[in-house]
């Protein structure tokens, strides 16, 4: 029989394949998605009983709960209501976490850079240790460290600023207290936050295509010249995921800011000048001494920290995936 | 081309090269399967070559007693070769035999490796390119290279690719247009791209991301261009465009090619080098025009090779 | 020719000459010296105008150095060398800072005798002789201990969800983890006042602050479980199955101890990570003075703890107390660290 005779006229359609588990392993399978399942669970349990519990404060508040700069405790002897609004702190928080950002990002991507393309092994090697014991300080230890170490030369700095760039509305000062500013807080801040951006920049720098980096050398390129031709334009995303998370982890900074910042419920934008905000801080400030109702108000704050948070650290990760895909 | 009329080859290289013949005499030097058509004897042979114009000697490349290491592993021996302008050299020899380590010697990417360590000379114009105090950017203007896998820049358009030498070097010009046009002609992509040149480099199909490749590397005016076996990654009809493109770019620089295929070399090359590593550096066995290696090499190991015994 | 090839040594003709480096060199003198006259010589003074100089003149030699050596592309390219440096230098200069201070100020107050007495009998204002912090060291004990013992099942069977069971939420559960390493510690500390004291009733107490730390453990362990459990070959979980396992035995017996070093060092780093965490703790664990050993009920002190309640004090014994905590604490921190990272190393060196 020829060979064209045993070919079928029609290609049959994929079987189906399926398979039965045994019973251990269908144990095994249940216990495992559970737990897998619980991290989900828990982040749906915790936005949930902080608007459980702080849902009565934001309603009476209303939309004012965000907008409002007034924290003020009720005063039952005068009838007056209490009036609680985390504005002045949201945007305290805003504006710390923006100043890390400024401050923060540029050395962290330099040093990225450095370790990626400068840096010799002899140095390359003890430096990513430096990098990685920063990232491991807990928050309380820079708390200390900025307020009795870094403020009296932060202060000076600011002392500066002022005197020379004044001019600029930021930089203004309608009173000469400079301890415990937000510039302070972002400079702590921008501190912490290096280890994370470095580490996620240096990643991506790490996978950018060696045959483009070879392309711009063989056309006769230095070394900075290829970075901005290959290296940047390939980790943009990564950089700038590298940064949000950075920006995540500022904005819900608690102990390292207590100390340098001076909380106040106003909202201005001279940033050398002893009064911010921070949510997370006054979370801890108030608390002590919360009466129920203050409390609840207290759980919207974490309740609005929270969705904050966790939408700039989905923005990041998503950044940070997509352009990993490339 | 005919193998009609055996005339003696005349060693004389003013001689156009139609009229040489390959010795039949030793039998059949195809490395092609029955039925396929010509010998690589035949094919070199009927390239018409710039053997006619006596190349410009002392200008182009030259390397002089080049080794090379990686770390404690020598991995080059004692290479000496001349690349003169006008001419096109193959550089032929099986996989990890040290030919693209070689060529990396040629414009200084070698030393980006952490190990690798390097003896000899490599004079370009008389001037050794090694010399302490030489500008390593500049030797790579003037000896270019074009990658085995096609590596435009994809945040670039088409436009901005081919001037990319230009800013990663920060040279002005005058007339940018011109010069992309120009370059674009000579390697072949003018055609198929002008209408389209702030697209990006990314959209093109393997074979003119490659022509856009050595469009690059033409901007910046090389005297030498270093192809790493350009056309491996290519369709045939890719191929034989690079190749005609190689051809018409040989008047003007000195070519040097690394290829697995031999076809390609005796297409392509005037002068063919065959490097061979067995389990140490690699050395150049046997270097000469390509007609003579390939109908008439002197080693013994050359004539293996290129009669498809081993490799 | 073989004079040639037995006298061929390998050369590096593109390291930087002798006199490169002597120029470099005389550069950077230069660039020294230069401060120090403006400094002396101008209203620029302190350590900030030292340093702005210093970062100034040494751009500026370097790119001027490059300019006259080659051509200005070059110039471009050292001083952006100079600038990358420069940010790796501040890296170094404020790790370098942080660390020195917290020994200087607060290894003086340091003998063993701390770890045998706590503070309830002792105001902080007193003296450092008086009093220890053997409350903190058990509480944080306790904390790490039990926060360890509920994160780790929790985060390994989440790591093991996406990596082996591969799950129709994989995708969404990687998502969940990634969005829990997010969340700030306040937040977690909240949530646990919320849930298991206002809501279920509880008083401070240890238990209550263990979860919080669980809370914020969970993520870490389960991303670096993760990634080690990607780490193993598929080879060695295709060789389980052809011979026959199930897929329980199968990644107990095969996959899990292949990883076993990788997944320690996850564990451990989630400690490091929650053993210096402050904000939960103020919310959940009511800071004591005195030593409690019932870490279910009863106000219960910890590391952190300790250090804040001395700082707000203010008075000068007790911020050394609280800088004496932070001591300890770091050594408590690089100790783990210095763990994962030999665990870390082992798991590459065995498969």
């Amino acid at each position: 029989m020829s060979l064209s005779e045993q070919v079928p006229k029609t290609i049959p359609a994929p079987r189906k394949i399926t398979t039965q588990p045994r019973f251990t392993d269908k144990v095994f399978r249940g216990v495992v998605t559970s737990g897998g399942l619980f991290a989900g669970l828990l982040l749906g349990l915790i936005g949930f009983f902080l608007v459980f519990n702080g849902f009565e404060a934001m309603r009476a508040a209303g939309l004012s709960f965000i907008t409002g700069f007034d924290w003020v405790d009720a005063v039952p002897e005068d009838g007056q209501p209490a009036s609680y609004g985390i504005g002045a702190m949201l945007y305290g928080t805003m504006v710390t976490g923006i100043l890390a950002m400024i401050m923060g990002v540029p050395v962290a991507v330099g040093t990225a850079l450095f370790l990626s393309y400068y840096a010799p092994e002899w140095i390359k090697k003890p430096m990513v240790v430096v990098v990685d014991v920063m990232a491991a300080i807990p928050s309380i230890v820079f708390g200390l460290w900025g307020y009795f170490v870094l403020m009296p030369h932060a202060e000076y700095w600011a002392k500066l600023i002022h005197k020379y760039f004044g001019f600029i509305p930021f930089f203004d000062m309608p009173a000469p207290v400079f301890t415990r500013s937000p510039f302070i807080a972002g400079l702590v801040l921008a501190i912490m936050i290096i280890p994370i951006v470095t580490a996620v920049s240096r990643e991506v720098f790490a996978q950018t295509p060696l045959e483009r980096i070879q392309a711009a050398y063989a056309l006769g390129a230095t070394k900075w010249t290829m970075i901005k031709a290959v290296v940047f334009p390939y980790g943009r995303g990564g950089v700038i995921g590298g940064a949000m998370l950075g920006l995540g982890r500022a904005l819900g900074e608690t102990v390292a800011v207590y100390t340098v910042l001076n909380l106040v419920y106003d909202i201005r934008i001279e940033v050398l000048l002893s009064a911010g905000g921070n949510v997370a801080s006054m979370i801890v400030n108030k608390f002590g001494e919360a009466d129920p109702v203050e409390l609840q108000a207290l759980m919207g704050a974490g309740f609005v920290l929270f969705l904050v948070t966790l939408g700039v650290n989905f923005l990041a990760n998503f950044i940070i995936n997509k352009t990993a895909r490339e | 081309m005919s193998n009609e009329n055996p005339t003696e080859s005349k060693g004389n290289r003013e001689e156009e090269m139609s009229q040489v013949t390959p010795k039949q005499a030793s039998g059949s030097k195809t490395t092609s399967s029955p039925g396929a058509t010509r010998s690589l004897s035949e094919v070199a042979a009927a390239r018409t070559t710039n053997l006619g114009k006596a190349p410009q000697p002392g200008s182009g490349l030259e390397a002089r007693g080049i080794h090379a290491w990686f770390g404690k592993n020598h991995v080059l021996e004692d290479i000496s070769m001349e690349f003169a302008t006008g001419t096109v050299t193959a550089l032929i020899g099986p996989s990890g035999c040290g030919k693209s380590t070689f060529i990396r010697t040629l414009n200084r990417m070698h030393e980006f490796i952490p190990t690798a360590a390097l003896a000899g000379q490599v004079l370009l114009d008389g001037k050794d390119v090694y010399e302490p105090g030489v500008d390593v950017t500049k030797i790579r203007l003037q000896v270019g290279m074009v990658f085995q896998k096609p590596n435009p820049f994809p945040s670039m358009t088409i436009r901005e690719n081919v001037l990319s030498g230009l800013k990663l070097s920060q040279i002005k010009i005058s007339n940018p247009d011109e010069l992309l046009e120009s370059c674009l002609r000579r390697a072949g992509l003018w055609n198929e791209v002008k209408d389209r040149l702030d697209e990006y480099g990314g959209s093109l199909s393997g074979g003119q991301q490659q022509r856009l490749c050595i469009a690059r590397s033409l901007a910046v005016n090389p005297q030498v261009l270093l192809m790493d076996e350009p056309c491996s990654a290519l369709d045939p009809g890719s191929t034989l465009r690079i190749e005609q493109t190689i051809r018409e770019l040989s008047d003007s620089m000195s070519i040097v090619i690394v290829t697995h295929n031999m076809q390609q070399a005796a297409r392509v090359s005037d002068y063919t080098g065959f490097l061979l590593s067995d389990g140490g550096p690699g050395r150049l066995i046997e270097s000469s025009t390509t007609v003579e290696i390939f109908t008439n090499p002197k080693e013994k190991r050359t004539e293996d090779y290129v009669s498809g015994r081993f490799g | 020719m073989s004079q040639a090839l037995l006298t061929a040594k390998p050369q590096y003709p593109w390291k930087l000459t002798p006199k490169d480096l002597l120029t470099d060199l005389a550069g950077a003198v230069f660039a020294l010296i230069s401060t120090l006259a403006i400094v002396g010589f101008s209203p620029l003074k302190g350590k900030l105008g030292f340093a702005l100089t210093l970062i100034v003149m040494s751009i500026l030699t370097a790119t001027v150095i490059s300019w006259v050596r080659r051509d200005r592309k070059a110039a471009i390219n050292s001083s952006t060398t100079v600038l990358v440096y420069i940010a790796a230098s501040f890296v170094i200069i404020a790790l370098a800072s942080v660390l020195y201070e917290i020994i200087r100020l607060g290894a003086p107050g340091f003998s063993l005798s701390i770890f045998t007495k706590d503070m309830s009998q002792t105001a902080s204002d007193m003296p450092l002789t008086e009093g220890g912090l053997l409350h903190a060291v058990i509480g944080t004990g306790y904390l790490v201990l039990f926060a360890a013992l509920f994160a780790t099942p929790i985060g390994i069977l989440t790591a093991l969800y996406i990596v082996e069971v591969k799950g129709r939420f994989a995708g969404t559960v990687r998502f969940f983890v990634q969005a829990m390493s997010g969340v700030p510690s306040i937040v977690a500390g909240l949530f646990i006042f919320a849930f298991w004291m206002i809501q279920l009733g509880n008083a401070y107490s240890g238990l209550a602050g263990c979860f919080a730390l669980t809370v914020l453990m969970i993520p870490t362990v389960a991303r670096t479980a993760e990634e080690v459990l990607k780490l193993i070959p598929q080879d060695l979980r295709e060789a389980g199955l052809a011979l026959g396992a199930t897929q329980w035995r199968t990644v107990a017996m095969v996959v899990i101890p292949a990883a076993r070093s990788g997944l320690i060092t996850a564990v451990i780093l989630g400690i490091a990570r929650v053993v210096g965490e402050t904000a939960p703790l103020l919310l959940t664990i009511g800071g004591a003075d005195a030593i409690n050993l019932n870490p279910t009920s009863g106000n219960m002190s910890a590391f952190p703890y300790y250090v804040w309640k001395n700082l707000l004090i203010g008075s000068e014994n007790a911020v050394s107390r609280a800088w004496l905590g932070v001591f300890v604490l770091m050594i408590l921190v690089l100790i783990f660290f210095a763990l994962a990272r030999y665990f870390g190393a082992a798991k590459g060196s065995r498969k």
